[in-house]
């Protein structure tokens, strides 16, 4: 039996999309800080400019570390390519401004960052674009809440904040019955417990702030093009399938084809929108995302132990994970996600919303704040916090009670992350 | 301008500009499995260099119609006649790999609609590996992995591609995975049974032929095996590049076309 001589996960984390600087021998990738590059002459820069030949004119559109960056991440996905954001948001708007104009329609879960659930439901709106929220373990859902205008289903690969993991093959195939793509944000998971494309997904996004950078010292975002979509198939997607006057008429699918999305969004996306990565962040993330399986690997470990910790104490009603046989994806996630269903998950706190405000006061090694996936454990109590505006019963609804605490587990001693947690917890309960 | 050939339609792409009548054709014939868009560094390039440059999809490929053809020879048929319907003169034609096989056998049967030949990642003759026939034959994806994982220079799968944001090893399985069932076995069953040598005397017109020094799919010396038995040949070497060198080296590939097409 022969197999494909494909170098592993963990050797591309380290080396795709980088050779040794062919000037200086640079092992590590340099940081390009320039806005832009000399041109060879007027035939290579009317080449640049039209097309005719890759390369670098203007770092709004492409830069030389950034474009390490992309490379690395689109090898660790199994993406055709990828081009890098400002920050997750950037990514999502550049994916949805390069395949949607006005009068189309997104299907999304309801159950999604607050950022992006914002710009679906009150700004795109304003641009002509409209979004059906719906259940995102229900198919009968997703099937009703496509129109005929819809373009693309949209969710996350755990859900926020119950952490619903999202049946990737089941929805894709929903999605490519209706000649529709699929795209997730797989920033809780990291192509390195799940690989979204593998999977059936089309176009993967993240914030590469989280888990891929890992140290929550760079913003950044990134569009993963899966390249099995037939963007040509029908005429849902003519800024893909039809002649473009931007570039003199041409079809990023008669020339591209299963590159089109990575093609058009950089030089479209880019060029008109501009939210490009600093060459400065990339070579932070990239920083991050060469030792991208060590950390996740002990993410999940952690978090194995803190959970196990959690459930045996007395100040906790309840653990939501997926990795707990309650959770109702258990399941599910035993065969998406055998390596782990990532690092954040909440928990119910018995004193409600007192409780939680006094838990959040007397951690010390956890960090309170309104972020994920950094290197340092980070707790939240929206009750207290970014839901402070809503009552009990708007709490509820939303999906966050009063007594929930959000946890993204770090790589501290697991002993010592423990150690926090059990000393927070005993003083939430002296209320 | 669209096309048709034997009632089915024949798709191409042109660079994304319209086909000058009055510019020298340029025809590109792409490999097993594969489609238009394997040029795509290439196609546009030629098209604003002086050229009518027209990268075809065959008959059960890419956006073209019909079924895929079963033989090097049919296919030669078939791209002479898509020549012969431009009636825009002999064409320079370019194959790579299984469409080098077929450029070749198109100026033996039909050396009136060639004047030139480049031919790249070829060979006297391009056996298969068994075990891809099998996994092709079985529409397995373990057969897009093979020809990539085969294909690609050591140095293609780490790195290397000057688009900036293009990783060349899922680009070329991508591709490879889109191709209809049956089609990649069909494409390599035909190359497994073709025999480049007996045709290569008959070729009179100017050919350049291009190897990679590391092409697993085409060696060298498979590719010198056919050199031996051509009459007006210029060879060229690109160190470092496997098989699939429109996408490892495009720059020189666009440079050694443009050179041997001038």
């Amino acid at each position: 039996m022969v197999d494909p001589d494909y170098l592993k996960f963990d050797t591309l984390s380290l080396h795709a999309g980088q050779e040794p600087d062919p000037t200086t021998g640079s092992r590590a990738v340099p940081i390009y800080q320039t806005t832009s590059y000399s041109f060879v002459d007027t035939e290579q820069a009317a080449g640049l400019f039209n097309l005719e030949q890759p390369g670098h004119i203007y770092s709004r559109i492409s830069n030389p570390t950034v474009a390490v960056l992309e490379e690395r991440i689109a090898a660790l996905e199994g993406g055709v390519g990828a081009v890098c954001t400002a920050s997750g948001m950037a990514a999502f708007h550049l994916a949805a401004a390069t395949i949607m104009s006005a009068g189309n329609h997104v299907v999304a879960s309801r159950n999604i960052y607050g950022g992006t659930h914002n710009m679906l439901n009150l700004t795109m709106p304003r641009f002509g674009i409209t979004t059906t929220f719906v259940d995102p373990r229900d198919p009968k859902a997703w099937r009703s809440a496509i129109t005929p205008e819809t373009r693309v289903l949209f969710a996350e690969t755990l859900g926020n904040p119950g952490i619903e993991v999202l049946d990737v093959p089941l929805i894709a195939e929903i999605a490519h019955e209706h000649g529709l793509p699929l795209m997730v944000d797989a920033t809780f998971t990291t192509p390195y417990l799940m690989k979204p494309i593998d999977l059936g997904a089309d176009i993967v996004m993240h914030s590469v702030t989280k888990f891929l950078g890992g140290h929550g010292i760079a913003l950044g975002g990134v569009i993963v093009d899966g390249g099995r979509f037939d963007w040509a198939a029908n005429d849902k997607f003519p800024t893909l399938s039809q002649p473009y006057d931007g570039y003199h008429g041409i079809s990023f699918t008669d020339e591209y084809g299963h590159q089109a999305l990575s093609m058009r969004a950089r030089a479209e996306g880019l060029r008109d929108f501009g939210a490009a990565m600093s060459p400065t962040n990339a070579f932070h993330l990239l920083q991050g995302i060469e030792t991208l399986p060590l950390r996740m690997k002990r993410h999940v470990e952690n978090t194995d132990s803190v959970i196990t910790f959690l459930e045996g104490h007395d100040a906790v009603t309840w653990v939501s994970h997926p990795s707990v046989s309650t959770h109702p994806d258990h399941e599910l996630a035993k065969r998406l996600l055998p390596k782990g269903a990532g690092a954040i998950f909440s928990f119910g706190i018995a004193g409600g919303r007192e409780a939680g405000c006094r838990f959040i006061e007397n951690v010390q090694l956890a960090s309170h704040l309104a972020n994920v996936g950094d290197a340092k454990t980070l707790v939240l109590h929206p009750a207290s916090t970014t839901h402070q505006q809503l009552s009990a019963e708007d709490l509820v609804a939303a999906g966050v009670g009063e007594d929930l605490i959000r946890l993204s587990v770090g790589l501290e001693d697991p002993e010592d992350i423990i150690a926090d947690l059990s000393r927070a917890l005993r003083a939430s309960q002296k209320g | 301008m669209n096309i048709e050939c034997r009632g089915e339609a024949v798709n191409f792409a042109t660079g994304g500009v319209e086909v000058g009548r009055d510019l020298p054709l340029v025809v590109l014939v792409h490999g097993a499995g594969m489609d238009r868009t394997v040029w795509s560094q290439q196609t546009r390039y030629l098209a604003h260099h002086g050229f009518a440059a027209m990268a075809l999809d065959l008959p059960g490929h890419g956006e073209s119609g019909g079924e895929p053809l079963s033989s090097i020879g049919e296919m030669a048929d078939w791209v002479s006649e898509v020549i012969d319907g431009i009636d825009q003169g002999p064409a320079r034609l370019i194959g790579h790999s299984m469409g080098s096989l077929v450029s070749l056998e198109v100026a033996a049967r039909h050396p009136g609609v060639v004047e030139r030949l480049v031919l790249l990642g070829t060979g006297a003759a391009m056996p298969v590996h068994p075990e891809l026939l099998g996994a092709a034959e079985r529409n397995e994806v373990l057969a897009p992995q093979l020809i990539t994982s085969w294909g690609h220079g050591t140095r293609a799968h780490i790195a290397g591609n000057p688009a900036p944001g293009l990783w060349m090893r899922s680009g070329c399985q991508a591709l490879l995975e889109r191709a209809a069932d049956g089609v990649i076995f069909n494409d390599l069953a035909a190359c497994n049974s073709y025999e480049a040598g007996d045709v290569a005397a008959l070729i009179t017109c100017p050919i350049t032929v291009v190897v990679g020094s590391e092409d697993k799919m085409t060696p060298p010396r498979a590719t010198s095996q056919l050199v031996a038995g051509l009459s007006d040949v210029d060879l060229k070497h690109l160190d470092g590049i496997g098989h699939m060198m429109m996408i490892e080296a495009p720059d020189r590939i666009r440079d050694i076309l443009l050179g041997a097409l001038q």
